[in-house]
């Protein structure tokens, strides 16, 4: 049972109609294994699917083909209702602090309402006793809880989101952007808090992020989505030092390097051109139009997701 | 040689219903003829608002007090008329943004819109001359197929291309001086490494002098020859680039690079952060702003404010701790280095 991963992603494939002709292939086929008390970090760039993804994992959508599995339980097909009690094992931190807590609720009962809501508690004053000390965890005081959201600073206010999703000891929890609204001294202070939280609790994170030295930080394990498709996966050091898919080559040499002797040894930017539009995906490997190394097989035949030895997993037909 | 801009204790202030918001509190710096200037900071540290009053593209509520002085090319630009800073605007001084969207007009074709910005200055021009140089530009910057893009829409280009019809227009009348307010934070890293380059070649090319102003001291490193760097409405360090990253000479700095994990980063390790969070511009601290979360702030620093200390050639820090007469304790990361 413990060696049981806490989410089981197979085939994922999530698409959303627009107008009457064309469709959006938002996520095609996404498989992974989350192991507990871990954390899978997902990157790509905007439009790659990284959230949809997420989104569609936590049940936020339902699911247009593949299968979902959270802790031995199949919630691919169930209804809201049935997923409701499965809701306190997963929660989701969002990007935005500043548009995702209610401006009418005091922090108090912002953190307070899914407690009621999933009948931990029947009163507020219960409430209260697993309330002040979740703020204390995250670095508030019980002074913090009457006042309402629009008198914090950002990363305040991620504290009262980060609490809100830890309040019911959930399992797994999906962190999308959570430091990307924050200005740099503050994103390290939230960093530390979700680490903290790991080591106590063994709560697992699916961390969708596109600072990738953040990512490789927090993530053991770090997928690469593009347009919709995971093209690598692989432990998180792993896929930093030997990259093997040319797009995550790319994706890693446009990070900007905080040294300014190496960072003017690099002559040209890593990668050309956009992302290419996810209604019509370019056929085969979808990362073809974009790939110095494509060839005609690239763009006829879409490359598989196999290992490439010692469990780095990556979908390409050059390697 | 004579720099393009000289700013000199500038202080912008907004007069807002809940007290006066001091959001540049005395900043001087000055930028060469061709220099990539950074100037770094969080939100709140007064960067964007010293960016903007140099044009005065500033709120209503916004006022330049008394004593500041921005020269651009010699001349005095705090006391010309809103009439000749526009003037100015687009012809010798030009500006992106982080969101070209809100920058461009919705309704009118990217192409038409780059015309129009030259012919704005260049009113002599023909339509040929005009169309011919607008399509230059767009392949300066490198938007694929300018001619057939000429005519698209605004909504038609994604993010990272619509910054490239904005840097087009900056560029239209070759200005002196580009000022880019953070204009690759909304972009994804690929599409920010390319605009990077871009800026780096046209800087090049032209001869142009940038402000770049972001909060990503990656970035900076990448681009920029020299950094100043801002914290509570005012300037705690400037340098040149290699001396800001191999010797760090204020504290605030020194947080910010301990804060951000680089690529090599021991996963085990917890990250520094810089406690607390930035100060309150309607009631500014009468000491040093980053005092209340500085790890070496004395008595003396929450009380006074420092005055700038030459650590370098052309790098000082507002600091205390940088004083000759600072004690060389324990608790004073620059005892070594000051070699008092």
């Amino acid at each position: 049972m413990k060696d049981q991963p806490i989410l089981e992603v197979t085939g994922l494939t999530k698409h959303f109609k627009i107008g009457r002709k064309q469709t959006v292939h938002a996520v095609d086929g996404v498989s992974f294994t989350l192991k507990r008390g871990k954390t899978l970090g997902l990157v790509g760039e905007s439009g790659c699917g990284k959230s949809t993804c997420a989104r569609t994992v936590i049940r936020m959508y339902d699911v247009t083909a593949g299968k979902v599995v959270l802790d031995g339980t199949d919630i691919t097909d169930m209804d809201q209702k049935q997923l409701k009690p499965l809701r306190r094992k997963m929660q989701m931190i969002f990007q935005d602090p500043y548009a995702s807590l209610n401006a009418r609720m005091t922090v108090r009962d912002i953190i307070a309402e899914p407690l009621l809501a999933h009948g931990i508690v029947r009163t507020k004053t219960q409430a209260n006793d697993l309330v002040y000390p979740m703020l204390e965890q995250v670095g508030l005081t019980k002074e913090h809880a009457n006042r309402y959201a629009h008198e914090f600073s950002g990363g305040q206010r991620q504290r009262v989101g980060i609490a809100r999703a830890l309040v019911l000891q959930p399992e797994l929890i999906i962190c999308d952007e959570p430091i990307s609204a924050l200005d740099v001294s503050i994103q390290a202070q939230v960093i530390n808090l979700l680490k903290d939280f790991q080591e106590e609790q063994g709560v697992s994170y699916l961390f969708i992020a596109h600072d990738l030295s953040m990512v490789r930080y927090v993530s053991d394990d770090v997928g690469v989505m593009y347009l919709g498709q995971l093209v690598e996966v692989c432990e998180a050091d792993e896929i930093y030092r030997h990259p093997l898919h040319p797009y995550t080559k790319g994706l890693l040499g446009s990070i900007p390097i905080a040294n300014p002797r190496l960072a003017r040894q690099k002559v040209k930017s890593s990668m050309e051109g956009d992302i290419p539009s996810p209604i019509n995906p370019p056929s085969g490997c979808r990362f073809h139009t974009r790939c110095p190394y494509a060839t005609d097989r690239c763009a006829q035949e879409t490359p598989v997701l196999k290992d490439a030895g010692g469990g780095h997993f990556v979908a390409c037909h050059q390697v | 040689m004579q720099p393009v801009l000289e700013i000199e204790n500038l202080r912008t202030s907004f007069m807002t219903s809940s007290g006066e918001v001091q959001a540049v509190r005395g900043v001087s710096f000055s930028v060469d003829k061709g220099e990539i200037l950074g100037i770094v900071g969080e939100s709140g540290s007064g960067k964007s608002v010293t960016s903007m009053s140099v044009l005065r593209l500033l709120a209503d509520t916004a006022v330049i007090k008394e004593g500041s002085s921005i020269r651009f090319e010699g001349q005095e630009m705090t006391s010309l008329t809103k009439k000749q800073l526009r003037a100015i605007r687009g012809e010798k001084i030009a500006m992106i943004f982080q969101d070209p969207m809100s920058s461009l007009n919705p309704l009118i074709p990217v192409g038409k819109q780059v015309e129009e910005m030259i012919r704005e200055h260049h009113p002599e021009k023909g339509k040929e001359e005009l169309k011919r140089a607008a399509l230059e530009l767009f392949e300066k910057v490198r938007i694929p197929e300018p001619e057939r893009r000429y005519k698209s829409y605004p909504h038609e280009f994604s993010g990272g291309m619509r910054q490239r019809v904005m840097i087009a227009m900056a560029l239209a009348n070759k200005p002196d001086l580009l000022i880019a307010d953070e204009p690759t934070t909304a972009l994804d890293v690929t599409i920010q490494d390319q605009i990077l380059h871009q800026l780096r070649e046209l800087d090049k090319e032209y001869g142009t002098s940038i402000i770049f102003i972001t909060h990503d001291l990656g970035v900076v490193a990448e681009l920029c020859d020299r950094v100043v760097v801002m914290y509570g409405g005012l300037v705690m360090e400037e340098a040149m680039i290699d001396d800001l990253f191999d010797h760090p000479a204020h504290p605030y700095t020194m947080g910010l690079l301990a804060s951000m994990p680089d690529l090599e980063q021991d996963k085990s390790v917890r990250l520094t952060p810089i406690p607390g969070s930035p100060p309150d511009m309607t009631n500014p601290p009468a000491g040093c702003p980053f005092a209340p979360r500085c790890p070496y702030a004395r008595n003396l620093c929450a009380a006074e404010l420092p005055d700038f200390v030459e650590t370098g050639e052309r790098h000082r820090s507002r600091c205390f701790l940088q004083y000759p007469d600072a004690p060389a304790d324990g608790n004073n990361p620059f005892a070594h280095t000051s070699g008092k």
